[in-house]
């Protein structure tokens, strides 16, 4: 209880502080798990469209993986990103271990089935709704997935927000490919883990409500955003 | 009711500005309908129906729920392929059939959008400049009676504007065919009496209307010519005066007269 309440108190100084240790964390997790969201939704996306349009042998199959991949372990993906882009690996030349650019490219991997697998049920229950009409204006394939996407964009977004969600959360392929290096690639999350395993657990749980208040301000934002566009389009 | 509309505050659709009638070199009508049959699931649904429609009447496809209205019409329009029989136009080329077409569907989509841009994206579509575009939407809002709302989101409208816009929207691309299935199935009595009179103005304006409908009445007031279809089989094809003064078949008698096993 005594350690609850410590937390609470070292969260609340922290923020109120400005620590800048704690921004520099706070913003490294945000940019790399903001930037796997975008790259993993256009991805996913399409991914999505072609799995919910199209119609091909084997796509029930490919359907079945993607839904067993919405919960991949991180750290598994971790560990496989780490033999991809080790010095030994064939991607090694790049030299992208250990930087933020590889927890991008983890937490990319991560989310991509879980954005996939959700859009293409999006545009699914779409596309059985518009297609006739779609069809009989006269638009071509490319032109059905755009507007499909357009008019799926209040449901995508919440898609989206559950790919953040998961990927701001995970800690162990961030743990794996970025290595927890202070001003380097140290973020929520793996800072959580090491204050833990240095016995320091009121600050660890300090920073575990500051990542869960920052999610949380992030998904309201994004949700009044989300109501104002809905008000406005019906 | 917010923006009631009536069927008398209209605007005259000027006859010059629609690209349809005799005046047009690549006509697609006639349409014939040879042999066509429908089987989905191993149900038939359309059985063998055969049949010519020409530029001019108003032609109402008529029949009771689950007679195959729908279907037929949609494999008209070419959203379904027929499982034999064929549907050929007099017109050759295909993409231009399909764009000379347009269809109202029972079941009305509007995109997520303004009422508007719904009829701007259709128009888009057919590769329609941006600085006509803008002309012709305002163009057919007004003749629908809908330039109030234009920037209002389309799904936000009432049931009868929702389907005025439907109309609009088909109304702008300039079809010189409009199926419409249903058109107001789902709306009362003042709505229905103003998208009938749109419809009697499209067609005056020279589009050929094919549309079904399941009421009887709506069928008197509009229709020029029949086609009377019931379970999956066209029975009877003539001008709504032959139809209705002297029907050849006793189900379409019994459907005249408003029996309900029939």
């Amino acid at each position: 209880m005594q350690n609850l309440y410590t937390s609470f108190q070292t969260a609340f100084d922290l923020m109120w502080e400005l620590n800048p240790l704690l921004l520099e964390i706070v913003g490294l997790s945000l940019q790399v798990s903001l930037t796997a969201v975008v790259l993993a939704s256009v991805c996913g996306f399409f991914i999505g469209a072609v799995l919910a349009l199209g119609r091909f042998p084997g796509r029930q199959a490919v359907l079945v993986i993607l839904n067993a991949f919405m919960g991949l372990p991180p750290v598994v993906v971790g560990l496989a990103v780490y033999l991809l882009l080790s010095r030994a690996g064939p991607m090694g030349d790049w030299g992208l271990l250990f930087t933020p650019s590889a927890m991008i490219f983890a937490q990319w991997i991560l989310i991509t089935p879980l954005i996939a697998a959700l859009s293409r049920q999006v545009i699914e229950d779409l596309s059985v709704e518009y297609h006739e009409l779609l069809w009989s204006l006269g638009a071509d394939r490319l032109r059905i997935v755009l507007t499909l996407l357009w008019e799926g964009r209040l449901s995508l977004t919440t898609v989206m927000l559950a790919g953040f969600g998961r990927a701001v959360a995970e800690v162990g392929a961030v743990l794996i490919v970025g290595g927890n290096i202070v001003h380097h690639t140290r973020v929520m999350t793996t800072s959580i883990a090491l204050e833990t395993a240095k016995g320091n657990l009121s600050h660890a749980l300090a920073l575990g409500i500051i990542l869960i208040v920052t999610a949380c301000l992030i998904n309201a934002g994004i949700s009044i955003s989300k109501n104002y566009a809905e008000h406005l389009s019906g | 009711m917010l923006n009631t509309f009536r069927a008398d505050e209209l605007h005259e659709f000027p006859r010059e500005d629609v690209k349809t009638g005799n005046s047009r070199s690549n006509l697609i009508l006639p349409i014939w309908v040879e042999g066509l049959s429908l089987v989905q699931n191993g149900r038939c649904l359309l059985d063998d129906i055969s049949f010519k429609l020409t530029n001019g009447p108003i032609t109402v496809i008529l029949g009771a729920n689950g007679a195959g209205k729908t279907l037929l019409l949609k494999t008209c329009h070419g959203l379904l392929r027929p499982s034999s029989g064929r549907v050929s136009w007099r017109e050759p080329d295909r993409i231009l059939v399909r764009r000379e077409q347009a269809m109202v569907f029972q079941r009305l989509v509007l995109l997520k959008r303004s009422v508007a841009a719904n009829i701007d994206y259709a128009l888009k579509l057919r590769g329609l400049p941006n600085k006509e575009r803008i002309g012709r939407v305002d163009h057919c809002l007004h003749q629908t009676g809908l330039l109030t709302l234009r920037d209002r989101p389309a799904r936000l409208l009432s049931g009868g504007e929702q389907q005025r816009l439907a109309l609009a929207r088909a109304w702008a691309l300039r079809p010189q065919v409009l199926f419409m299935d249903e058109p107001t199935a789902s709306i009362d009595p003042p709505a229905t009496a103003a998208i009938e009179q749109l419809i009697r103005r499209f067609a005056t304006a020279g589009v050929k209307i094919v549309m079904t409908t399941h009421d009887l009445h709506q069928a008197k007031r509009l229709a020029e010519e029949v086609l009377f279809l019931h379970r999956g089989r066209l029975l009877e094809q003539a001008s709504a005066k032959t139809f209705f003064n002297r029907p050849l078949t006793p189900v379409a008698n019994a459907f005249i007269r408003g029996q309900l096993d029939c």
